[in-house]
């Protein structure tokens, strides 16, 4: 029986009231008295020296340099992994520029308008260097280096080795192909944004900023100001969507701080499109060479990888220029189980802006590289892509698996979810449609990926990564207030998931509380405990696995007042729909909390005197992580005369444990998958010879709307996670996996008739044209 | 990307634009729905000294009808063409056009004068009403003069339009029987600027046959007789490969196939 409030309902979001009416309260919303706009000088070059700032005369107060700039540190982002070397990335840039919009200097206007006039009268003295735009040419020795130390432009090189000569031998069919991914930007609605003031009384830096992890940016920035962490407050308020974006440590954030400590009004930067496109939401950007060896039969014996990340110019804060190539390495594999792995990788600095984590981080370009491989594959066999992966997924009697890379799966039928997804698209229909052909001449394709999603990874895996940011127990506070309601405290912030709702649930399937009189509190580092924030489909798993904690913590306290009221004992009372039910009666929450808060006098002699406030920690059972994994489905229609293709069918079959949610989970689901299909089609942000990005605008920069997005089926199915409370699973990104492998295995099953096989991220129409033209067999 | 500082003059009609243009000597601009020019003056593009609203000159808004032709005061909006607040010189053809132009937030505001006058090669009305042989009405500080369309666009994002002269009106012949008309627009989203765009035209009373080609990044090109009848796209390739050696391959590849596509388009019957 479907729930009503608990884990498992389809609750509406308790924050769409003031988001649906616009009374959402982000950062660009606040109005602090004084505050003066901030506009940067950035960098119209990819690598130069700089030689001098020149401001004009009498705009000395309001123009700040890096010589300004006394006492603050760069940003470090290391890696412990064996190899790594770091990079410091300026706050405002000193002798060298490394990517085009790197900061140089900060301009500070009555209005963003009158700082942006001050901005361009600014000049740089800059001695142009060669840039560095491609990771492959990245990797020439006579490539121009990036940091001079070095030696090299590597970030990191990661082997994992293995004689695949016996697999190489055994093979029926090898198979290799060059896989691209395009450098994309993630586009929250709301851009990134900061108010800073120094807070006088409390001597602190209160910075307010739309960001993921409130505590990570507190360490970051009170780390590059020489502050002690006491002294900084984040308030990370409405977040309009994060993907990434926002878990990034920004040197704006930085400087921002700063010019509060040093000026004697609020300082506001408010992230404009052509900042955030251009040198901030940088992301995506793989090359894979990959080869796959399988038997007559069918069983896929080995995988053979090298793959290049485009990592940027600088070590992102905290998750390093290593994440996503560690990831690649680590994922490639996928939901398989095959014997022979080999994996090189190379985190590549270019003169581009640095790489950041974006929805699905690595997976998306791993599964791109994988699915479309091991389609190529089936099509040499002779197999249905469909029967060739059945044969090779980890199949449910395994689970749980470690697979080649000792990732630990915990649950899961991959199998049947490859099936239901076929079944979903109707594939027979689709084949019987491609052999009648199209009156419109366009061709028919149908394609599906499979791939699973890591998520809530704990501790030992980040350690191992050894970078700023290694998440432990993940804590949570419950608080009864006087009147029987319930403030939730978490560390993890909400920009879109739905935490305001779906804690509250898990509040209400412990305490019976209506959610109603569930107060989430979020994104202040002054009122929540310490946490990593969210990312990595992690806050639903650990501060639910804490909320639920701290609340049977605090369902014990309140059974024990709710027996004295009761005249019983605890182990006879019931607490269920938020009432104490005992053999003579009932009480309420109210009734508790009044006892506790409001009439001490009648506490009974051995009442808790911890009350009824409670911080628990959590983890997981099992920390390396949960493992949702989902199948997409597309038919595509493809015109072989223009390269058009129309998405006519989308199915999404997934499996993310226990859900919360459900209605939450297809929410993001949805959004995910549109993330997908704009990496698969549309995204891109190009860069030129000289490392200049061409795509300035969203005119240039081309997000899917609704008119592309297609009616997304979602079917789910529940294997319920042993190591987590509820059974649950991170889910929140795998929707933007799947889009760009299932996507290019319609596009190429459409076209298998004209020998083209897509190999590189967006697909837009001059690709495919090309390639169509190429196969000569387009007949205009 | 904040507008450097500017005035603003709202303008009471073409002549009073005019004047206030003159007056500026050559550092004013006129602004409509301000769809293209909002963003060049965010992006610091242009810098006007003076921005001369002409969105409520009563004489650039609504419409005359000549019999044989309309005037569309250059101040009506996409979004009027669509919805048939104006009459549809074209039986239907215009309000299709209109349709298809961006997102229906930019047909609000966005304004058939101010499209002509920004003159971006990928966008709508140059290439469709270039199709229709339509003419620009001009107000100068003499008074009005009138031009084919064909000869007041000189080139990408360039009119012939002095800085003293204001785009008042569009002249477009009726067509209202025996007009035949294709229209191709490949696109990679709903909304966006054309990849590729051809529209054809046949007029069996008049004898025009007509077929512009848009989006190419220069003057939309004007193919009339045989030319605009090219019906495979192997043929229209050849042609554009003439007409236009300096178009990449690829772009001339998917014009092609617009071409070919928009003459068989071309309807039997309004």
């Amino acid at each position: 029986m479907a729930k009503v409030n608990g884990v498992g309902a389809s609750l509406l979001r308790k924050e769409d009231a003031r988001f649906l009416h616009g009374r959402g309260e982000y950062v660009a919303d606040l109005r602090l008295d004084g505050t003066r706009d901030v506009a940067f000088v950035r960098s119209p070059l990819a690598h130069a020296r700089l030689r001098g700032t020149t401001a004009p005369t009498g705009t000395e107060g309001n123009v700040f340099t890096a010589a300004d700039l006394e006492g603050v540190g760069p940003i470090l982002a290391r890696s412990a992994l064996p190899g790594f070397k770091l990079s410091e990335q300026p706050v405002l840039a000193k002798d060298r520029i490394r990517y085009v919009g790197e900061l140089v200097a900060a301009c500070i206007g009555a209005t963003r308008a009158e700082a942006e006039d001050l901005a361009e009268e600014v000049e740089l003295d800059l001695e142009a260097l060669p840039a560095v735009s491609d990771m492959l040419a990245a990797r020439a020795d006579d490539a121009p280096r990036l940091h001079a130390e070095w030696g090299d432009n590597v970030f990191l090189e990661s082997f994992i080795d293995a004689d695949l000569a016996e697999f190489e031998e055994q093979a029926a069919v090898s198979i290799t192909r060059t896989f691209r991914t395009a450098r994309q930007c993630m586009s929250p609605i709301e851009g990134r944004g900061v108010v800073a003031h120094w807070d006088r009384r409390l001597e602190m830096l209160v910075l307010h900023t739309a960001c993921q992890m409130p505590h990570i940016v507190r360490t970051g920035v009170a780390g590059c100001l020489g502050l002690d962490q006491e002294q900084v407050r984040i308030i990370s308020p409405d977040v309009g969507g994060g993907f990434g974006h926002k878990g990034i440590l920004l040197p704006e954030e930085v400087c921002l701080g700063w010019l509060a400590m040093h000026l004697d009004h609020p300082v506001r930067w408010i992230e404009d499109r052509r900042e955030q496109l251009t040198a901030n939401a940088n992301c995506r950007e793989h090359h894979y060479v990959i080869s796959a060896h399988a038997a007559a039969d069918g069983t896929l014996l080995a995988i053979d990888c090298q793959a290049h990340v485009d990592a940027g110019a600088y070590s992102a804060y905290p998750f390093s220029a290593c994440l996503e190539a560690a990831q690649v390495a680590s994922i490639l594999p996928g939901p398989y189980d095959f014997p022979g792995y080999r994996c090189r990788t190379w985190s590549m600095a270019t003169n581009k802006p640095p790489i950041l984590p974006y929805r699905g981080v690595a997976r998306t370009g791993v599964c791109f590289a994988l699915e479309v491989l091991l389609d190529s594959v089936a099509r040499a066999l002779a197999m249905d892509p469909i029967d060739f992966r059945l044969k090779n997924l980890v199949q449910p009697e395994q689970m749980p698996f470690d697979n080649v890379t000792k990732k630990h799966f915990d649950s899961g039928d991959y199998p049947e979810c490859l099936r239901r997804a076929a079944a979903a698209l109707d594939l027979p229909a689709v084949r019987e449609r491609q052999r009648r052909g199209e009156p419109d001449g366009r061709l028919i394709g149908a394609g599906f990926s499979i791939f699973c999603e890591q998520a809530a990874h704990g501790t030992a895996v980040y350690a191992a990564w050894g970078v700023p940011m290694v998440p432990g127990f993940e804590q949570a506070s419950a608080r009864m207030t006087p009147s029987g309601g319930l403030e939730i405290r978490v560390g993890v912030h909400s920009h879109g998931q739905g935490l305001e709702t779906t804690l509250a649930q898990v509040a209400n399937e412990v305490l019976g509380i209506d959610p109603a009189r569930v107060k989430v509190v979020h994104g202040d580092t002054q009122y929540t405990p310490y946490s990593t924030g969210t990312w990595g489909s992690r806050a639903m798993v650990m501060a639910g696995g804490a909320v639920a904690a701290a609340c049977d913590v605090l369902a014990e306290r309140i059974r024990h007042l709710g027996a004295h009221l009761l005249q019983t004992s605890s182990d006879r009372v019931e607490l269920r729909d938020g009432t104490m039910r005992g053999p003579g009666g009932e009480v309420t929450l109210a009734d508790v909390a009044a006892l506790w808060y409001l009439r001490p006098e009648e506490l009974p002699d051995d009442a808790d005197p911890r009350g009824l406030e409670v911080t628990e920690g959590y983890k997981t059972a099992v920390d390396s992580g949960t493992f949702s994994y989902a199948a997409h489905g597309v038919t595509v229609a493809v015109d072989p005369e223009t390269g058009e293709v129309e998405i006519l069918d989308y199915v999404v079959v997934e499996d993310g444990g226990v859900l919360v949610n459900p209605m939450i989970v297809d929410g993001q689901v949805y959004g995910g998958t549109a993330q997908g299909i704009g990496t698969a089609l549309y995204e891109e942000m190009p860069f030129d010879a000289a490392a200049q990005p061409l795509a300035s605008t969203l005119a240039d920069y081309h997000l899917p709307g609704a008119a592309e997005i297609p009616a997304i089926r979602i079917e789910h199915m529940e294997s319920p996670s042993p190591y987590t409370r509820f059974g649950q699973k991170g889910i929140g990104e795998g929707g933007a996996i799947g889009p760009p492998a299932a996507i290019a295995n319609s596009i190429n099953d459409a076209l298998s008739g004209l020998g083209v096989e897509v190999d590189e991220t967006p697909i837009t129409i001059e690709r495919l044209l090309a390639k169509l033209i190429a196969a000569r067999e387009d007949k205009p | 990307m904040k507008a450097p500082a500017f005035d603003y003059e709202c303008a009471r009609d073409g002549a009073h634009a005019v004047s206030l243009l003159a007056a500026a000597g050559g550092f004013a601009k006129p602004i409509a729905g301000g769809q293209s020019l909002g963003p060049m003056l965010n992006l610091r593009l242009v810098r006007p000294e003076l921005l001369v609203d002409v969105r409520t000159c009563s004489d650039l808004r609504g419409f005359v009808d000549e019999g044989d032709a309309i005037v569309y005061g250059a101040a009506v909006t996409h979004a009027e063409i669509e919805d048939g607040a104006v009459p549809d010189a074209l039986g239907g053809r215009l309000a299709r056009a209109a349709r298809e132009i961006a997102y229906r937030s930019v047909r609000n505001r966005g304004t058939l004068g101010g499209s002509l006058v920004h003159a971006d090669p990928a966008a709508d009305w140059p290439t469709v009403l270039l199709a229709a042989a339509a003419e620009v009405v001009i107000r100068g500080p003499g008074g009005l003069r009138a031009a084919p369309l064909g000869e007041f666009l000189t080139g990408p994002f360039a009119v012939s339009l002095g800085a003293h002269e204001l785009l008042v009106g569009v002249r477009v012949r009726k067509h209202d029987s025996g007009l035949r008309w294709g229209y191709h627009k490949i696109c990679i989203k709903a909304g966006e600027f054309a990849r590729a765009f051809v529209v054809a035209m046949e007029d069996r009373a008049s004898g025009e046959r007509r077929a512009v080609v848009g989006a190419i990044e220069r003057l939309p090109l004007v193919l009339e007789g045989d030319d605009a009848a090219i019906d495979d796209a192997r043929t229209a390739e050849a042609l554009l490969a003439r007409r236009l050696p300096s178009l990449a391959p690829l772009t001339r590849r998917l014009h092609a196939h617009a071409l070919a596509r928009a003459v068989r388009a071309l309807e039997s019957k309004a």
